[in-house]
């Protein structure tokens, strides 16, 4: 059978969308995949690893097969009924997808949020707070000439960030490796950190702190401690220096500011540091974001209803107060009575009290594969992976919007987010035009 | 018995990025995820060697994991683990009003875990969200 080659695909794996992988297909599989990194290669790969292949219902003994229609009945039954169902997720299928799922919210009267809330959620509240100075990774890559990573771990989290858009790349402007410096602060000496010319360790939950006396340091107050954080005032002096005598600084955070303590004030700290060093020489910050598409939930969501996530529709009009309509919360206090999980796996990631009250409460899944939360599910919609099965619109975690393109066919009689949601809305709506 | 007090770090490590996508039930993502970096000085004083299990205990939960040589350097008395269903089994709801729980810099104890086995996917989600009382119930 005849290989074809298709270039420039979009990765749908974490929030750099590298959009220059060059993937072999080979009748309906995908055969091999150039240019991806290692989560990357794994997804394409395998993609076809512990799919679901029909819906599936719960009855007397467990989980049992049936038809869309009957899983969809089932779910629009179930979101009816409900007085404040949850719909989560969001962050690994397309825009197109996020749009209906802001609709259903609406129309059931729901609280939508999406992946935010537990990883860059506190990074949006401290936007909110103190505002952004930031830039595209294309500017990055071009300008850069010192690039700070604080709290994150790209050559794990985000594989091909060092070397696509940030330190090893060549800029128009910065040719080579050596016309950049790279510092890396972190609570271990992580393998970002082994390549930096400057490696700062931090204590545990100390991270507001440092940021603080380094924000001094840059104003040039004198700091009137021996160490901060476990770092030596002196070194904290030098990285103020090296930060200030830069031509183009950017500061890349991850979540090891916005899970620590302190959370959204740690991150009010940075975009303030970002403020100060901006009195004094060019300076942007942004967050590592996670999902591939976890930026376009928090965008479709703010054009849509306002806010960017954890919204409350139980009132009939958006709100918003994360802490309150956020679903860690939400599942912790017990307040959702269904939920809708779509393309995501929170039974796995939430805390453990959170995850048990969600798999308690009548639960429906729309996810390509089997996961804990698909385990615990009354109903699980199988759909189709976006990216690889069906195309979608998603936003890179510098706000670039990239189409991405369907590489190979669903397996046979699988359907999209975007299909299985609308299919859910318009039922949703019958049953409440019948009812009323 | 022996026991350490630590801080917890959960995160992502290239392996977990790697294993979840090859799937949540393949006995890869079990050894990538359902497993503790631990500096060697915190696993002498509980008498653990690598490889063996260990159980680490927060004030929301306790889970049964295998002890592994860090694959970045940890200083003493902190400990990491990847993301995903074990390490959520000790992590607590307060999100300080933020909506984000505290993944990072969690209060823990570690102990040996001798005669305790590591728990699969299956069993964990049986154990901890009662999915055998769920079987009974069936949809109206």
């Amino acid at each position: 059978m005849n290989k074809k080659v298709i270039e420039n695909a979009v990765c749908t794996v974490c929030g750099c969308c590298c959009d220059h992988l060059e993937v072999v297909v080979q009748g309906s599989r995908i055969v091999n995949v150039r240019n991806a990194c290692a989560m990357s290669s794994s997804k394409l790969l395998g993609y076809m690893n512990e799919r679901i292949m029909q819906p599936m219902m719960r009855g007397k003994r467990g989980l049992s097969g049936c038809t869309y229609e009957r899983a969809v009945n089932a779910t629009a039954k179930i979101l009816t009924k409900s007085k404040s169902p949850l719909l989560y997720g969001w962050s690994l299928t397309s825009c197109e997808a996020v749009e209906v799922g802001v609709e259903l919210a609406e129309e059931v009267g729901g609280f939508i949020d999406n992946t935010t809330s537990t990883c860059h959620g506190p990074t949006i509240l401290g936007v909110h707070e103190i505002g952004e100075s930031s830039c595209t990774l294309g500017e990055v890559r071009h300008r850069a000439d010192l690039v700070v990573y604080w709290g994150s771990n790209p050559v794990h989290a985000h594989p091909l960030h060092i070397s696509r858009y940030a330190v090893t790349c060549k800029g128009r402007f910065r040719p080579s490796r050596a016309e950049r410096k790279l510092v890396v602060l972190d609570v271990r000496r992580t393998d970002t950190a082994k390549m930096a010319d400057v490696f700062i360790q931090v204590r545990p939950n100390e991270d507001y702190e440092l940021m603080c006396a380094l924000t001094a340091a840059v104003r040039g107050d004198e700091i009137e401690v021996e160490e901060v954080a476990g770092v030596p005032t002196e070194r904290i002096e030098e990285l103020a220096e090296l930060m200030i005598n830069c031509e183009f600084g950017v500061l890349f955070f991850g979540l090891g500011l916005t899970m620590s303590s302190g959370k959204n004030r740690n991150i009010e700290a940075a975009l303030l540091l970002v403020r100060e060093l901006n009195s004094k020489t060019k300076f942007v910050i942004m967050p590592m974001r996670g999902h591939f598409n976890v930026n376009g939930a928090n965008n479709v969501m703010t054009w849509l209803t306002g806010y960017p996530y954890a919204v409350d529709f139980t009132q009939g009009y958006p709100r918003y107060n994360p802490g309150e309509t956020s679903a860690v919360d939400l599942l912790a206090r017990n307040e959702c009575d269904s939920a809708l999980i779509v393309a995501s796996d929170p039974v796995s990631n939430f805390p453990r009290q959170a995850a048990a009250n969600l798999a308690s409460i009548p639960l429906v899944t729309i996810d390509p594969h089997i996961t804990p939360t698909t385990l615990c599910s009354d109903v699980v919609l199988p759909s189709a992976h976006v990216g690889v099965e069906v195309g979608g619109t998603v936003y890179r975690m510098d706000g670039v919007v990239l189409e991405t393109r369907p590489l190979v066919k669903p397996p046979r009689g699988i359907k999209s987010d975007v299909e299985i949601l609308r299919s859910i809305l318009r039922r949703v709506k019958s049953l409440r035009r019948a009812g009323s | 018995m022996q026991s350490v007090r630590v801080t917890l770090l959960t995160g992502r490590s290239l392996s977990q990025g790697r294993s979840k996508e090859q799937g949540k039930l393949s006995d890869f993502h079990l050894q990538s995820v359902a497993c503790c970096e631990i500096n060697v000085e915190d696993l002498s004083k509980i008498g653990v060697s690598y490889g063996e299990n260990v159980c680490l205990s927060t004030e929301h939960g306790r889970v049964v994991v295998r002890a592994v040589s860090p694959t970045q350097p940890i200083p003493p008395s902190v400990v990491f683990m990847p993301y995903g269903l074990w390490a959520a089994q000790v992590v607590g709801c307060d999100t300080d009003g933020s909506g984000m729980p505290a993944y990072k810099g969690i209060s823990a104890v570690l102990q040996p875990a001798r005669g305790e086995d590591v728990l699969n996917v299956e069993e964990l989600v049986r154990l901890s969200f009662r999915k055998a009382d769920r079987e009974n119930r069936r949809l109206k």
